[in-house]
């Protein structure tokens, strides 16, 4: 009893004069280390993947890039981490990574307790995936199906929710990888499958008979997925932020990784400011001027980026939707170099 | 007359009538069928039900991942079959099963650690005095020209300098002609091999000397990275774990009340625990600037871990030895440390092999958990590779995850096989 209470207390006080320890300054500890450290998904095609080559690529592969060829100018110095659903946010708070572009959904909640958001690199949302012999054509008929799904996301409360709304009874089977999930729906332990639609499209090309199973229309959730930096690092917040900006912005001016070279003579004064030929927008960050030439020279457009990862051409074959600029009838849009 | 003898009372044979072979159905196979499969309706049935699981499992499970397998021919070709394994996807994808991340300018240098600890293993797990014997040393020296040319060509594929190249062949031909002629050649290589195998190891693959370039251990992966975690775990575990055993039967209370606590606390907490406190809690109660590496804190877990169990295995073969042992040695007028090391622990010891190794098996296997604190050991490159949309394929992930088992399960074997063969060598009466 005695013994407890002393060791009870120890712990108590150790812990107290240690926890209190915060992190500023994450750009200082990236240019120490010579590399940003990106925590990414363990495998989800179209975002982050390692060829069997081990080079990593994908959309949220890109962002980290983007990132590294601002503060460096180098678009290769960056680590990837492969984190899981459930580790990532502690793998972030805890410092192991310096930002978290790991297709995870801006939540107020995450927000506020895990780290701040600083863009949207796409606009998912959450769909349904049944066999077609089940004869459902509606989500609305779903009543006291079994449900597969990944543990510790939002697809898991989205699910919880809109079930609730409609009434109808259900169970979860849930999952910590994807492959699992996948595996668990082709093998016939639930009825339904669910996630992201840009993480459907790519599952569907696993399963036995792709042309049994069919995509019910409904889309139940918004799922901006987007990089996630720490709290309390305003600085590195912007930096990431403005990485993202740019690659849309870039898409927006025309700007791309062929013809960069071509814009940089140009002298439409918003493409002179956001190359860096004029103006001091870099330095108010702490980066170099020419940080976003950087960007779209190594990485490229937001346009490139999607069509080179998720787009038409690849295995995943998602059209841009949502994703377009926003002159062309989507909702991406970003904030003016300025 | 025949042999026969006709009498006033019949027929009487003149000779023993010659034994008659037993009635067909109980010899043979069909006597070994009635005895063993249908000895009643009970036994009869399972053995119809057995024989038709069989005829309705075997062939598919051999069609699936032998006749009807993809061999080559990479993705598209599994595409085409996803209903049969896809071996091609381990031929594709095997430099990122076995190097993971590493630097492609310097796989070189697994190539090199790799090789010596084959051949090394090879010789040590030999015995002396059966390695000059004829087919075994022929056996042997086969193995260990195969083994020095495949690596040889890979340090070569993989542009290693010519220098290393050399330095490789010399340290490892020259070891084991040493070892080879010398009486207890077996023993002294293995002993090079526990304490400066490690070193070799940390040194070839982290870098920083020699002109080595520094490879950050983020970027150790695959199999390598495996042979890592379990060599430290095993290399560790067992001095700490037998000096923790010591401790905790100890007479000084102090001691034993220190042994006893690590040793249930390690014990009382789950591994995947364990590597994610070291992980991401540590971080966080570090001061500012303290940065450890993170492999680093991964591998202290696993040791602590591994030392734990070791010590009960240990403390158990303790338990085994008769009081008589110590009395006897301390009559001899032995030191305590005399007595432990040259009576009691190779007694001790010599009973716990099947623990020791049953520890060895498990941490090796264990060591796939720090998938989960994003260290991207085999078990995890394979899942990673598998969910690369190029190789989208329903068959793929299944071929991965019997691939990793096959590799597992190759290694796991091999030590309890050896751990058998110790055990007979070294059986002085007390095995069944």
């Amino acid at each position: 009893m005695n013994l407890l209470k002393i060791a009870a207390y120890t712990t108590a006080i150790v812990s107290a004069s240690f926890v209190a320890t915060s992190y500023a300054a994450t750009l200082d500890d990236v240019k120490a280390n010579g590399a940003v450290t990106c925590g990414v998904s363990q495998g989800l095609p179209g975002f982050s993947n390692p060829d069997d080559q081990g080079n990593w690529s994908g959309l949220d592969v890109d962002t980290c890039r983007a990132v590294a060829a601002a503060v460096f100018g180098d678009a290769t110095k960056a680590n990837f981490k492969p984190l899981s659903a459930k580790t990532r946010f502690t793998a972030l708070t805890s410092g192991e990574i310096d930002m978290l572009p790991r297709n995870t959904t801006e939540t107020l909640s995450r927000d506020a307790q895990h780290g701040n958001f600083p863009g949207v690199n796409y606009y998912d949302g959450q769909g349904f995936m049944v066999r077609k012999d089940l004869g459902v054509s509606s989500a609305k008929e779903l009543g006291g199906a079994a449900v597969c799904t990944n543990t510790g996301t939002t697809t898991e409360l989205n699910v919880a929710d809109y079930f609730r709304s409609l009434g109808l009874e259900y169970t979860v089977v849930a999952f910590e990888k994807a492959d699992e999930v996948v595996a668990a729906y082709d093998a016939g332990r639930c009825d339904v499958y669910t996630t992201d639609q840009s993480g459907i499209a790519a599952q569907r090309t696993k399963l036995a008979d792709p042309s049994a199973h069919v995509i019910l229309p409904e889309i139940i959730s918004k799922e901006p997925l987007g990089p996630m930096v720490r709290h309390g690092d305003d600085q590195w917040f912007d930096i990431v932020k403005w990485s993202l900006n740019c690659m849309v912005d870039a898409e927006e001016l025309g700007i791309s990784s062929a013809n960069i070279d071509e814009m940089k003579g140009s002298d439409n004064p918003g493409i002179q400011r956001i190359l860096g030929e004029s103006g001091d927008l870099g330095q108010l960050l702490g980066l170099p001027n020419e940080f976003c030439y950087s960007i779209v020279k190594q990485v490229g457009n937001y346009g490139e980026s999607f069509d080179r990862n998720v787009g038409p051409d690849t295995p995943l074959g998602l059209s841009r939707g949502l994703n377009a600029l926003w002159k062309d009838g989507g909702i991406m849009y970003a904030a003016p170099f300025r | 007359m025949g042999d026969n003898n006709r009498t006033n009372y019949g027929i009487v044979n003149a000779k023993p009538i010659a034994d008659r072979d037993a009635p067909i159905s109980t010899t043979g196979f069909i006597g070994w069928l009635r005895e063993n499969l249908f000895s009643s309706v009970g036994n009869s049935i399972l053995t119809i039900i057995g024989l038709l699981f069989i005829a309705y499992t075997v062939p598919s499970i051999l069609n699936w991942t032998l006749f009807d397998a993809v061999w080559s021919g990479g993705a598209d070709a599994c595409r085409e079959n996803p209903h049969a394994a896809c071996w091609t996807f381990a031929g594709s994808w095997w430099e990122f099963f076995l190097y993971g991340f590493y630097d492609r300018t310097q796989r070189w240098r697994i190539d090199l650690v790799l090789w010596v600890l084959y051949v090394g293993v090879a010789f040590v797990v030999v015995d002396d005095d059966v390695r000059k014997t004829r087919p075994t040393s022929t056996i042997l020296g086969f193995f260990i020209a195969i083994v020095s040319m495949v690596f040889m060509s890979l340090m070569i594929q993989h542009g290693a300098p010519v220098m290393w190249t050399m330095a490789a062949t010399l340290i490892t031909v020259g070891l084991v002609i040493w070892a080879w002629g010398l009486p207890n050649g077996r023993s002294r290589l293995g002993l090079l091999l526990l304490f400066a195998y490690p070193v070799l190891v940390f040194f070839m693959l982290g870098g920083g000397v020699l002109g080595l370039s520094k490879i950050a251990t983020s970027d150790w992966g695959g199999f390598s990275l495996t042979l890592v975690i379990a060599i430290t775990g095993i290399v560790a575990s067992l001095p700490i774990g037998i000096l923790l055993a010591l401790g905790r039967r100890s007479d000084m209370p102090v001691l034993r009340l220190v042994s006893t606590l690590f040793i249930e606390f390690w014990r009382g907490v789950p591994l995947i625990t364990v590597l994610f406190m070291a992980n991401f809690m540590l971080p966080l109660f570090a001061p500012e600037g303290a940065n450890i590496d993170q492999l680093l804190r991964a591998l202290i877990g696993v040791a602590l871990f591994s030392s734990a169990y070791m010590a009960e295995v240990v403390r158990g073969g303790l338990q085994a030895i008769s009081k008589g042992q110590y009395e006897g040695a301390m009559s001899l007028g032995l030191s305590y440390w005399k007595m432990m090391g040259l009576i009691v622990m190779p007694q001790a010891l010599k009973i716990v092999i099947p623990g020791i190794v049953n520890t060895f098996i498990g941490l090796f296997k264990d060591t796939t958990l720090v998938l989960i604190i994003g260290l991207l050991d085999f078990l995890s490159s394979v899942q990673t590779a598998s969910t690369n949309p190029d190789w989208s394929i329903r068959s793929v992930p299944y071929s991965g995850y019997i691939f990793v088992a096959f590799i597992f399960w190759l290694h796991c074997y091999g030590m309890a096989r050896y751990s058998q063969h110790l055990e007979d060598k070294l059986n002085t009466g007390h095995k069944r």
